[in-house]
């Protein structure tokens, strides 16, 4: 068996149990209209996950994709509401930005040598303090398109709506999965959170590789600021402070090795749901408090990582 | 001497940020007297940077031996809701105050359990404690904001002595108490040796364990204090906005203070005047009348200028330009004289 999918099991088989526990208490919480909700509502988490995730397997981190959403969702509202570009314009600019803006951070990290976490702390400041100066206020969203995009769902079996942002977020970590596991771009990001030196014996270009993960990652965030302009329908300069934190504790809770090189992506999802459901618990539950959510992640994570830390020891004793 | 060369950059900078806040704002620099107690932009610079200055103390050791401690700002948190919530409570000022330091080592200790004893990752051990933390303060607040009107307790937040405010007395203290104590002591050469190599110096005979356990220990101290100070300063306990995001800002000023993220050597006086540089342009993009929306952009252009010169490959690329340069000269001369 497969030591490194461990971790993946463990997560899914959690996830299970805990669905099943919520379920033999509240029945109700097995019906398609709680799992659209779960898919809509940890939508943005669940895009913005997915370009965490390659960070995190290529050794980086990148603390800079809340800022990002933040800025992304100003930067339409405003632009939408002093021009009449068609959102889906305003979307391709805002995608070739952001990604532009993390291939920037990806080739400052390689450039400069600098770790990551304090590169993308600077590009954190950044977007913040870009979204404060083009808005402080919380601009709505009138567009009409937006109206469209925002009633667009599927009517599942049981009255469960599976919304459009909700189908971006499952198609997302498709395409993440792919770009991990089938190309050689992934392989190189796997290959680059092994170990910098091996990779670059193997013939990884580590600082093409490195300006591309940073990049995705930045694709990525701006794809989740559409989705969570979308979702809120407006744009407001101090939303999802702290998301990248939230983000990497799904990366961690889905079984990817902080440290680089080993991980899933599909584990990814499975954290973010872990962790819309502890939510999901909490609404259901009514009589516990929200701070019962961040303690509950909080000891998930704990678990996690010395579960990854076992089995790391495990597979470490059987090849000596 | 090597002290003042050391700090150089940063006094340099601080100096300059000062004049370029003096040019928008002419007053800066003024000191009154009001009472007992001085009062001007800078006095309030020196107050309001003391909960960063305190966190910074104690980042940079962690940072020294190649850790990063993230959960600073929810343990500020925590040890001002056990502090607002003893005082409340009527236990008195002495046991409140020990209350909140116990539970910051206690943290401390938590952290530096992970890291040293279990060999988590920092970023990720500290990240636990940083996800748990405001959840186990608002615990302890019950959702409320702690309120008191201990006087005792308040002169820790907006008290003077001697003129000067008190959170600026307790960072100094702090701060300089610290230095001198891993500087005039081999301490420092052993945290230090830890952040270059771990392995190395505990083969070496550094206890490497127990020294990284007290290091996230005193990381702890720091930011219960800090949290004392806050507390002490608003008169209530705010569970879910106390020092939150500090622990980038102390981060920060480990970094403006020329510490490298990579472990090492580590200047604590140093990181002091990075959280100095912090408040000053905070306080003095208010001053000067920039709407404060521009803080965060100007912040970033600064650390981005510091990582280009702190860059250990722009350095290398820096010498080998400068070597070359010297070498081409001196066969220019030696050219010369062989004519």
């Amino acid at each position: 068996m497969n030591t490194r999918a461990l971790p993946l099991y463990a997560t899914a088989v959690i996830f299970l149990l805990a669905y099943l526990l919520c379920w033999l208490q509240f029945p109700n919480i097995l019906s398609t209209r709680v799992i659209g909700n779960l898919l809509t509502d940890n939508a943005y988490l669940g895009i913005v996950a997915v370009g965490m995730t390659l960070v995190i397997l290529s050794g980086g981190i990148d603390l800079s994709v809340g800022s990002v959403i933040a800025f992304s969702g100003v930067f339409i509202a405003v632009i939408l509401r002093e021009t009449s570009l068609h959102p889906l314009v305003v979307f391709a600019l805002l995608l070739a930005l952001t990604t532009a803006f993390g291939a920037a951070m990806g080739f400052l990290i390689d450039r400069l040598a600098m770790p990551a976490f304090i590169v993308t702390l600077a590009g954190m400041f950044l977007a913040r303090g870009t979204a404060y100066m083009l808005s402080i206020d919380s601009v709505p969203i009138a567009h009409p398109f937006y109206k469209t995009l925002q009633s667009a769902y599927w009517l599942m079996p049981g009255k469960g709506r599976l919304t459009l942002i909700g189908v971006v977020m499952l198609l997302t970590v498709l395409a993440g999965m792919v770009v991990a596991h089938k190309t050689r771009f992934g392989a190189s990001v796997y290959a680059l959170g092994g170990g910098e030196a091996t990779a670059r014996l193997m013939g990884v270009r580590q600082g093409r590789t490195t300006m591309l993960v940073y990049a995705f990652s930045g694709l990525m965030a701006g794809l989740s600021g559409i989705v969570f302009s979308i979702y809120t329908g407006s744009g407001y300069s101090l939303a999802t402070v702290g998301t990248e934190l939230t983000a990497i504790a799904a990366v961690v809770i889905g079984g990817t090795l902080l440290t680089g090189g080993a991980g899933y992506m599909f584990g990814t999802l499975v954290g973010v749901l872990t962790m819309g459901l502890i939510q999901t618990y909490i609404v259901f539950d009514g009589t516990l408090s929200s701070w019962w959510t961040k303690i509950v992640i909080g000891v998930l994570l704990l678990v996690f990582i010395l579960l990854q830390k076992g089995l790391l020891k495990l597979s470490q004793s059987r090849l000596a | 001497m090597t002290l003042l060369k050391r700090i150089a950059p940063q006094l340099v900078a601080l100096a300059l940020l000062v004049a370029l806040v003096t040019v928008f704002y002419p007053d800066f620099l003024k000191i009154g007297i009001s009472g007992d107690r001085l009062v001007g932009p800078m006095i309030d610079v020196l107050k309001r940077g003391a909960p960063v200055a305190l966190l910074a103390v104690g980042m940079t050791l962690v940072i020294a031996t190649r850790g990063i401690d993230l959960s600073v700002g929810t343990t500020m948190a925590i040890c001002g809701a056990v502090a607002a919530w003893a005082v409340a409570g009527g236990w008195g000022l002495v046991p409140a105050l020990l209350l909140a330091l116990a539970a910051g080592a206690l943290a401390g200790l938590w952290n530096g359990l992970l890291v040293a004893v279990v060999g988590i990752q920092p970023f990720v051990a500290t990240l636990i404690l940083m996800t748990m933390g405001r959840g186990i303060a608002q615990l302890i607040t019950e959702g409320r904001i702690l309120t008191f009107t201990d006087a005792g307790f308040a002169f820790f937040g907006s008290g003077s002595l001697l003129g000067l405010p008190v959170p600026a007395w307790l960072w100094l203290a702090c701060g300089l108490g610290m230095a001198a104590l891993m500087r005039r002591t081999a301490l420092g050469l052993l945290v230090e040796s830890i952040g270059i190599n771990r392995r190395a110096s505990a083969l070496a005979g550094v206890n490497a364990t127990v020294l990284l356990i007290a290091v996230y220990v005193v990381s702890g101290l720091c930011a219960a204090l800090a949290g004392i100070v806050v507390t002490a300063d608003i008169r209530g306990a705010d569970a879910n906005n106390a020092g939150l995001w500090l622990e980038l800002d102390a981060i920060l000023a480990v970094v403006i203070g020329g510490n490298s993220l990579l472990g090492g050597r580590f200047s604590i006086i140093a990181s002091l005047l990075g959280a100095l540089i912090i408040q000053t342009i905070d306080t003095g993009i208010l001053l000067a009348g920039f709407p404060s929306e521009y803080n965060l952009v100007i912040k970033a252009g600064l650390v981005l200028v510091i990582l280009v010169l702190q860059s250990p490959r722009i350095a290398a690329e820096w010498r080998l330009w400068r070597d070359s340069h010297r070498a081409s000269r001196e066969a220019a001369l030696q050219r010369g004289a062989a004519k």
